[in-house]
């Protein structure tokens, strides 16, 4: 019996090697994943390598260069303190990237467990799931207005302030998952066998309802970017010193007309930071969800 | 589908006060003392007492909710004490900039959308198709101020076609007021035009394939009636899902557009609120969008059960 089991178990094992496998090779070969994947990585490389990569100190002042076009002393030019908005977009992009990652990293904690106690047991289901409802109820970007309202201008009050809106909606996708998950014959089986709730459901549940939720969270990085420099941009982010790409965005709004530069590069990035994740989002999505290659 | 409707509407009761209450809790949520807050260093302890007083900091808080839900439900939704102006009077000033941007900015995404993705789903494969995805993804991809700070450089600084922002009532001129709106409107519909074109092309992909379709070509109908009777018609249940999601969040969006383009609507009202901290405002403009988003929600909600039958007896 234990050996079966056992040759139950390596069997599947190599067949989720396989499955994987072949997820990674299809990956591979998805055009869309590929140039995702490339930009991601250029814009990780450059941010984390800020220091290396800048030159300069980002909040170093330089009043005999104001607002000066790009040139090989400066890429990106500089802002009207001077200071040299290459080193400040690289800087800026840390922030984005990680707002990006933690936001969707701790949506998918929160989503999960809340998920997950409402799917397994039933008597919270209705407290939690309406709870989530009410969350819902507000538009996401106002929600995370007030909730910067309340608690004040910080980095980590962006992150929670972000997390509070996007975490309903990992929490239904999970909760989805579980409720179905839960009928299944392999759990009812481990239940039989006196397995405990805990194992149940963080040695069974738990892994196998993560695909559509690791799907979704993907543009979650995407969202919590965009959101996160919309925050600075209205200037209820970070405190304005901090150089995000929002913030010298707002700056660069009173000099469009005469230093355009100055609004061109930090855009950019974020755009194509941002266009990098949502490519990658799509690849990843064709390669778990078959039903929506094409 | 009556039933489904009071059933909705009997649903809706209990969110709108659960909403409200959240939204009446921020002045009480705020670390520390709000009216202090409010007032920045500066001021005076009598000066923070009156505010605290104004605020009903001072009360109880099932006795401040009383009060609370008795005012907004007249009407009542306190006073700013910024604009020193009631705020449900400058809500009902601004209003109809957010919803004028809003509305354009919508039909903008309803129409190009739909028929991007319909013409992206006809060519699929083609160069056609390719394009039309390639510019939804950075439709998806680009930060709505960072567009309207590219389209105001460009249409305003460098062509001056439109005005730079601002905002023209249309008791002023029909022409100025759509001029004064043409950009911001794209601007922020471009995202919501993004999502409806890839929605309408992955929809009309698989309604594309099934056999009555095949059957009416087969039959000798033109391109034309499969494609927009036959097809459209079918694949437009999910498209109104993604409209109706979409539209609450124009709504929403109009907070950074707003800002940009230098429009007196609700969402710069709620921006410069927190700004100032100017709590009254804040709240009150996040009831009415949280209102009104939900209410669109709502509308589409219904739409979908009277186009789809199945939902109504879920």
């Amino acid at each position: 019996m234990a050996t079966a089991m056992a040759k139950g178990t390596t069997e599947s094992l190599k067949e989720q090697n396989r499955w994987q496998r072949s997820a990674l090779r299809y990956l591979g070969r998805s055009r869309s994943a590929q140039v995702g994947l490339a930009i991601v990585a250029l814009a990780i490389t450059l941010s984390l390598g800020a220091p290396i990569f800048a030159g300069t100190d980002p909040s170093a002042m330089e009043p005999t260069a104001i607002l000066q076009p790009p040139s090989a002393e400066h890429y990106f030019g500089t802002d009207n303190f001077g200071r040299d908005l290459w080193s400040r977009v690289l800087y800026g992009g840390r922030i984005s990237i990680l707002v990006g990652i933690s936001v969707a990293a701790a949506t998918t904690l929160t989503g999960v467990l809340i998920g997950t106690v409402a799917g397994y047991f039933s008597r919270l289901d209705n407290v939690l799931m309406r709870a989530m409802d009410i969350l819902m109820a507000f538009p996401p970007i106002l929600l995370a207005i007030g909730v910067m309202a309340i608690l004040g201008a910080s980095l980590i009050n962006i992150i929670i302030a972000l997390v509070i809106p996007y975490t309903p909606r990992a929490a239904r996708i999970v909760r989805a998952e579980i409720l179905h998950l839960r009928e299944q014959d392999f759990i009812q089986a481990a239940r039989s066998l006196g397995m405990t709730d805990f194992r149940l459901i963080t040695r069974h549940l738990v892994p196998n309802s993560l695909t559509p939720l690791l799907i979704q969270q993907t543009f979650i990085v995407a969202l919590a970017i965009l959101a996160e420099s919309g925050l600075n941009f209205l200037g209820i982010g970070v405190p304005p010193a901090v150089p995000t790409l929002g913030n010298i965005l707002a700056d660069a709004r009173q000099f469009l007309r005469t230093s355009p530069w100055m609004a061109l590069f930090p855009g950019l990035f974020i755009s194509m930071l941002v266009l990098g994740v949502n490519l990658l989002g799509d690849g990843i999505r064709d390669v778990l969800d078959p039903r929506m290659r094409r | 589908m009556g039933s489904y409707i009071i059933r909705r509407l009997l649903a809706f009761i209990p969110t709108l006060l659960v909403v409200s209450f959240l939204v009446f809790m921020m002045t009480r949520l705020v670390p520390g003392d709000a009216a202090a807050m409010m007032l920045g260093q500066e001021a005076t302890t009598e000066q923070r007492e009156q505010l605290r007083q104004e605020l009903g900091l001072d009360r109880s808080v099932t006795e401040q909710a009383i009060t609370w839900y008795g005012n907004a439900f007249r009407g009542d939704l306190g006073h700013s004490y910024f604009l020193h102006q009631p705020v449900t009077e400058a809500l009902v000033s601004r209003l109809p900039v957010t919803l004028s941007v809003t509305l354009f900015a919508m039909f903008f995404a309803i129409v190009v959308g739909i028929s991007a993705g319909v013409v992206a789903s006809v060519r699929h494969g083609r160069f056609l198709d390719w394009g039309v995805m390639l510019i939804a993804i950075f439709g998806l991809s680009i930060p709505v101020f960072w567009l309207a700070l590219n389209m105001i450089f460009i249409f305003s600084v460098r062509l001056g076609w439109f005005p730079t922002g601002g905002y023209v009532p249309i008791t002023d001129g029909f022409f100025e007021y759509l001029r004064h709106l043409f950009m911001p409107s794209i601007a922020l519909g471009l995202a919501y035009t993004a999502l409806i074109a890839r929605m309408t092309r992955s929809t009309m992909l698989e309604v594309l394939q099934q056999d009555f379709v095949r059957t009416a070509r087969a039959k000798g109908l033109g391109q034309r009636i499969v494609i927009l009777r036959h097809a459209l018609r079918n694949a437009l249940i999910p498209i109104i899902t993604i409209i109706g999601i979409s539209a609450g969040e124009l709504l929403a969006g109009s907070v950074i557009t707003e800002t940009v383009f230098n429009l007196p609507g609700v969402g710069r009202l709620i921006v410069d609120g927190v700004r100032r901290r100017d709590f009254p405002v804040v709240q009150g403009g996040i009831l009415i969008i949280t209102l009104s988003y939900l209410l669109i929600n709502l509308i589409a909600d219904l739409l979908y059960a009277w186009a789809n039958p199945r939902i109504r007896y879920e």
